[in-house]
């Protein structure tokens, strides 16, 4: 639900800059056009949120993620996946 | 009339329902500044230091707010990155790959000014340059990285370090102790100091001997390095000690405070180290001596008598200085460490903060990450990570995330890691200068 109304936001508001969601700025200091590691712009947040719930309970295989991942909730970690996935 | 707080978390008088419901979101924080009149001129902000700390506040204040009046104070023509130095060093790369032009920085419109700061008036608000340029400014964020406390460690002065490297700010430095090593002959000694913390780049001095062991092995094998220390523990260090005796068996040996590692005196002249338990006369010597943040921040007032700024952990803003932010090196930022990654990092956390300042408007607070990688070996990498929070008035560690490599891990894991350390250069030094 919570990621529904993001997402409606993002799309009504789109062209106004939005603030970045806690702890989602860091992830542009690796991430950039990938292939490795893998770009996180122009994404569905789904797929990044799913991704980072997996390296916090240890179930994808990880060089660094899984350490970064616990130190965000679920919710939060929503918060950043419609961030970083957002058109840049 | 005062615009309302724009951002998440402020709340405050005038949030009417609606935008309450949009508040309340996950995605809950917009910037509605267009949507604003504004009336006043634009607000100002100069940036002194033009590292991986300031070149990425500058960048990303015009992000966070495009109307921003912006300047760039920096007195190198590049910059000369430290991450990597370290293989320029040992002869695996070259020290191209580590300058940057700033003329992307000002096709985003930043105002740069290639000069030294040399005063900070903070109650006039305004910041002088060596060339008399006077720029008032309404924030300023502060960037100065370190210098080195010369003469801390005795016999350790300005004219030394053309004898005995630090190599600590990348550049002639990092090509004065390269073109020593290659000028050792095989079989010599190395010695290198470690100095205690606090420092620029905690696990740098431990990858450095790892990359000189590695030089060492692979060109001078019957040559030694010895790492002198002023502490017991070091970033990374069960991952260090782990492969050091499995790559540079009998190479490389690391000497901890308490087993007498802390130097007291270097001699220059005789490229000697003096420690409690003796004296070590060195072929090639690479002292990394005690430090401080960039002078500017004392001439600012927003050093503490540590020699390091102390900073309000959401916004960076000194805590002895209103409307002086000090982000990278020179901050003192709790538990994130002195590191290129935690500079770029809190410099997009300031830059934003700075911008809702200045719009009126409550920062939201914030989280941080880190992650720093080191090569012991090229193709062996490994990192330490942390995510962090402000708690109690300081940047801390958020329990249960972060921490170090697995110790035990396939040679597939180490060479993954080295490939993304490369990334992470490409990556970081193409959103700051790129």
């Amino acid at each position: 639900m919570r990621l529904r109304t993001g997402l409606v936001l993002a799309g009504v508001l789109g062209t106004v800059a939005a603030a970045p969601s806690p702890g989602a700025l860091g992830c542009s200091g690796c991430h950039s056009a990938g292939p490795q590691p893998p770009a996180l712009a122009n994404r569905v947040p789904e797929e990044i949120v799913v991704a980072l719930d997996a390296f916090r309970a240890g179930t994808k295989p990880a060089t660094v993620m899984d350490r970064i991942a616990k130190g965000f909730s679920h919710d939060e970690s929503v918060a950043i996946a419609v961030w970083v996935a957002a058109p840049k | 009339m005062t615009p309302p707080p724009l951002w998440g978390g402020g709340g405050g008088a005038g949030a009417g329902l609606s935008r309450r419901g949009l508040l309340a979101s996950s995605a809950s924080s917009f910037l509605l500044a267009p949507l604003v009149a504004r009336a006043q001129a634009s607000a100002r902000v100069v940036v002194v230091g033009g590292g991986f700390g300031g070149a990425t506040a500058a960048r990303f204040l015009r992000r966070a707010d495009p109307r921003l009046d912006i300047t760039l104070v920096e007195a190198n023509q590049q910059f000369t990155a430290c991450p990597f130095s370290n293989e320029v060093i040992v002869g695996l790369r070259d020290i191209a790959a580590q300058r940057f032009a700033y003329a992307a920085i000002a096709a985003d419109g930043v105002r740069v000014i290639q000069a030294e700061a040399t005063a900070v008036d903070p109650t006039a608000h305004r910041v002088s340059l060596g060339d008399g340029t006077v720029l008032p400014y309404d924030r300023l964020i502060l960037s100065p990285g370190i210098d080195i406390v010369w003469d801390a460690l005795p016999g350790y002065d300005e004219a030394a370090a053309e004898r005995l490297p630090h190599a600590w700010k990348a550049g002639a430095q990092t090509l004065l102790l390269r073109s020593q090593l290659e000028a050792m002959p095989d079989g010599g000694l190395v010695v290198m100091s470690a100095p205690p913390n606090p420092y620029r780049c905690p696990p740098g001095p431990y990858e450095r001997a790892s990359l000189i062991a590695y030089y060492l092995k692979t060109k001078k094998p019957r040559s030694k390095l010895l790492l002198l220390d002023a502490k017991d523990v070091f970033s990374k260090q069960k991952l260090f000690q782990a492969a050091w005796p499995k790559l540079y068996p009998g190479l490389l040996e690391w000497v901890s405070l308490s087993d007498g590692g802390k130097v007291t005196r270097v001699d220059p002249a005789t490229n000697t180290f003096e420690t409690d338990f003796g004296t070590q006369k060195a072929d090639v010597g690479n002292v990394i001596p005690p430090q401080r943040a960039g002078r500017i921040a004392a001439l600012a007032g927003v050093a503490d008598r540590t020699g390091w700024c102390p900073i309000d952990p959401a916004t960076f803003e000194s805590r002895l200085q209103p409307g002086i932010h000090v982000v990278g090196d020179a901050a003192i930022a709790g538990a994130m460490p002195k590191s290129a990654f935690a500079a770029n990092a809190q410099a997009k956390v300031c830059a934003y903060a700075v911008a809702a300042l200045l719009a009126g408007a409550t920062p939201a607070e914030p989280r941080l990450i880190n992650t720093c990688y080191s090569l012991v070996a090229p193709g062996y990498g490994i990192s330490v990570a942390g995510v962090y929070r402000p708690v109690n008035g300081q940047l801390t560690d958020i329990d249960g995330a972060g921490g170090t490599s697995p110790l035990d891990a396939p040679a597939t894991l180490r060479v993954q890691e080295a490939d993304y350390a490369n990334a992470w250069f490409k990556t970081i030094t193409a959103e700051t200068f790129g």
